[in-house]
């Protein structure tokens, strides 16, 4: 037994804010993720540094969320950019007021979405519309369509499939120096597994992954091409953009998650099994729902039509030229 | 001159600019695009006014008729007003629902 601060408390879950956690160093974020015991939270954080992406933001998010406040320890932030964490209203989603250090030089008002929760199709309309404003696309309608296409998929997603009482929780942020945008949507649902096996055998957490980032693959049926009101497409095509642009996109549940590395260069060929693709796998600590953290580059991705023209070509070469197959086309007029 | 066999549905009215809310594709092909089709009417989609849409939309607007009528249904379909980027939409969900089918067109 140990004292950390609340009286009476024997083990904590433990969340640990590094320096730099993005979706291609996210593992050392996860190694000190300690999951055991629920009722108790302890938040710390590097004293010098933090820095990270939306999704870890979601993730501690939802888990601070879990927690109730006054069973929450947040040691005081001491990092530079500690202020970071407030702008995201980090501690005003959970409902916490730590010690945090304050700067004194003028901030810019910067493009990004601060944790926000989704819990319905209404909230969903809601924050669609701020969407553009609040990451200044008005201003660089070139990269919008690409953007509102993979929030609205991601977070349909979780309202039609996870189950979760809380909805989805999300967050966006621009980064000027790489000039990308990092996306977060997580939610504390079922989960993968539990909500493909409705109508897959799935074995385990790795093969609910990969079935989910199959095409054509949905849980709300086994029949090919999906049932009525869901494809089974939605994420395919979300690793899809990522991919085309040569960015991250990882998927987490349960206790694994799948990361899209980035592609090399000159390949474009894409993959219906994703693990086809370039791409690691790595242990976590067990997450009962899903998560996803995409990047989007906006040197690298090029307009909305060009990806879904590349997408139509793939799905074209890959189904048509299998089945030798002629198909009807849409009439445009 | 009216068609009368034709009946239009304009996407915009329905669902917005940013044509994705599911609930709404749902209403459109429950209320309207089943029942057109069992009546023998052609159905034109208006996208006048639509900046965007998901393929999720486009699916569930289109796909289960691909599906109980076949891939005939689709010369029913017209698509208007489209701007590139729901072009392409439309495009990669018919070519996926007739890719998933049992017995495509050949």
């Amino acid at each position: 037994m140990y004292f950390t601060g609340i009286p009476g408390k024997i083990g904590e879950m433990k969340i640990r804010i590094p320096n730099s956690a993005f979706l291609g160093n996210i593992n050392g974020f996860f190694s000190t993720l300690d999951l055991n015991n629920s009722d108790f939270l302890e938040i710390t954080s590097h004293p010098e540094w933090v820095n990270i992406h939306p999704i870890v933001l979601c993730i501690i998010g939802i888990l601070g969320k879990s927690v109730p406040s006054d069973k929450i320890d947040c040691k005081p932030i001491t990092a530079q950019s500690g202020h970071y964490l407030k702008r995201m209203k980090l501690f005003e989603f959970i409902g916490i007021n730590p010690e945090v250090k304050e700067i004194k030089e003028h901030e810019q008002a910067g493009r990004f979405i601060p944790l926000t929760q989704i819990k319905n199709s209404k909230d969903l309309d809601y924050f669609l519309k701020e969407l553009v404003p609040l990451l200044h696309f008005d201003k660089d309608p070139k990269h919008v369509k690409s953007i509102q296409h993979i929030f609205s998929e991601l977070i349909r997603n979780v309202l039609e499939h996870s189950k979760a009482t809380e909805g989805a929780v999300v967050c966006a942020q621009y980064f000027s120096k790489t000039n990308k945008i990092s996306i977060g949507v997580a939610d504390m649902g079922i989960g993968l597994k539990k909500s493909l096996s409705v109508s897959y055998t799935v074995k385990d957490e790795l093969e609910a992954i990969k079935l989910a980032l199959t095409p054509g693959i949905t849980g709300t049926t086994s029949k090919p091409g999906g049932s009525a009101q869901n494809a089974g497409f939605g994420l395919f095509l979300i690793k899809s953009i990522a991919y085309i642009g040569g960015n991250f996109f990882n998927i987490m549940s349960g206790d694994k998650m799948y990361k899209l590395l980035q592609k090399q260069k000159g390949s474009y060929k894409l993959n219906g099994n994703p693990f086809d693709d370039r791409h690691s796998v790595l242990s976590i600590p067990f997450w009962n729902g899903v998560a996803v953290g995409v990047d989007i580059s906006l040197d690298k991705t090029t307009e909305f039509t060009s990806l879904l023209s590349t997408i139509y070509k793939f799905y074209s070469a890959e189904v048509k030229g299998q089945k030798k197959a002629r198909y009807k086309k849409p009439k445009f007029t | 001159m009216k068609n009368l066999n034709k009946k239009t549905l304009k996407i915009l009215t329905y669902a917005g600019t940013f044509a994705e809310n599911k609930d709404v594709a749902r209403h459109l092909r429950e209320r309207y695009v089943f029942p057109y089709l069992i009546k023998g009417y052609c159905i034109v989609f208006d996208y006048s006014g639509v900046e965007n849409t998901t393929q999720s939309f486009t699916h569930a607007v289109i796909s289960e008729s691909i599906r109980k009528f076949g891939p005939s249904v689709i010369d029913k379909f017209e698509f208007k007003n489209c701007n590139p980027e729901v072009k392409k939409i439309i495009s990669i969900v018919v070519e996926y629902m007739q890719g998933n089918m049992e017995k495509p067109v050949s």
